[in-house]
């Protein structure tokens, strides 16, 4: 049982799986997460990882509403694999190419929206997204009104693919220009997609762009650092990372 | 790096997963994040029945050395039993 912390707080939060309206009007599941102390609250959309929707990816959606937000985790695999394990989901939307552009757009969407529906949400939207959710969080935020956008070391959006990847895994810098939000990018230097070339490339063309950015590449790190469950996890980046993005949504996703 | 780059054939046996035997339709190989394997990149093979759903799945996060040396071993077992035995037209 919670008890009330100094602030008169009890911290408590609710968390579960929900449905929402994604693109076209599916019905798709979604994790839900969200303080139940009272007050206006800025809204998380936060986007897999290609491995799925697991349980890493739920504890940062908790995360997120321990920290005072509702947070919410479209299924992006949900259509391809309705009930699966995430692994086997994540394998079988693998064999088909992966998620369409358009439908990941209409999926954030769709979690935007219902975030925006929740009692005292206060309207603001963030977007995060981890490995192929950094492009897409990238694609969103170029999409769809957003106030606040963390890309989390996704490639593909400034560098061609290697060949063999699915058509529509093409390149996003063009959308550049439509970019609605703040955007916080965070990479690790050892990555090789992205590499420190393409993220270098996405800087100079959001900054000759004049769109607001903020971009954090970090030593001895490479991909994926954040996933506390994998051997790419790399402490000091993460944590660090972590701040940063608490203190981003804390500026952006004010009312 | 998180990769699309997937071989895929058709296959034609059976295979056991979670929920026992299934007609193996599938196999796939790609080189990606694993989900269990402590490495950062592994040979990942799935034999799949994709009409069965995304459960009927067997899969396989291997080192590299592993994957070959996995290749190698089906190479010689084929080879070490009589021409065709285990052939669709035995």
């Amino acid at each position: 049982m919670s008890s009330p912390n100094t602030d008169g707080l009890t911290n408590a939060i609710v968390a579960g799986t929900v449905t929402i309206s994604g693109h076209g009007g599916d019905q798709i599941e979604a994790y839900l997460a969200r303080p139940l102390d009272g007050g206006s609250r800025g809204g998380v959309v936060v986007i897999h990882h290609m491995p799925g929707y697991d349980a890493s990816t739920k504890e940062i959606v908790r995360r997120f509403a321990v920290e005072g937000y509702n947070a919410l985790c479209p299924n992006l695999y949900a259509r391809e694999a309705p009930g699966a394990d995430p692994d086997d989901a994540a394998a079988a939307v693998r064999a088909l190419g992966g998620v369409p552009d358009e439908r990941l757009v209409g999926d954030v969407s769709g979690a935007s929206v219902h975030l925006k529906g929740l009692d005292g949400a206060n309207g603001k939207i963030g977007v995060i997204g981890y490995c192929s959710g950094g492009r897409h969080t990238f694609l969103a935020a170029c999409s769809l009104p957003v106030d606040a956008a963390v890309d989390c070391y996704g490639a593909f959006v400034v560098e061609d693919p290697p060949e063999g990847m699915p058509k529509h895994m093409q390149p996003i810098l063009h959308l550049a220009p439509n970019l609605s939000a703040p955007l916080l990018g965070l990479f690790g230097k050892d990555d090789r997609f992205p590499d420190q070339d393409s993220v270098a490339a996405l800087d100079a063309e959001l900054s000759k762009l004049d769109k607001p950015h903020e971009f954090h590449s970090y030593e001895g790190t490479g991909h994926s650092f954040f996933s506390v469950d994998r051997p790419a996890y790399r402490p000091e980046a993460a944590v660090d990372g972590w701040s940063k993005i608490l203190d981003f949504f804390g500026t952006n996703l004010s009312a | 790096m998180c990769t699309y780059l997937t071989e895929k054939i058709s296959v034609d046996g059976s295979a056991k997963g979670a929920r026992g035997w299934f007609g193996a339709q599938e196999a796939t190989v790609y080189v990606d994040h694993p989900v269990h394997a402590q490495y950062g990149h592994t040979v990942n093979i799935d034999v799949l029945n994709p009409a069965l759903g995304p459960s009927a799945r067997v899969a396989l996060e291997l080192t590299e050395e592993t994957a070959l040396a996995l290749a190698e071993a089906i190479q010689r077992a084929i080879g070490s039993a009589p021409p065709g035995l285990a052939s669709k037209d035995q």
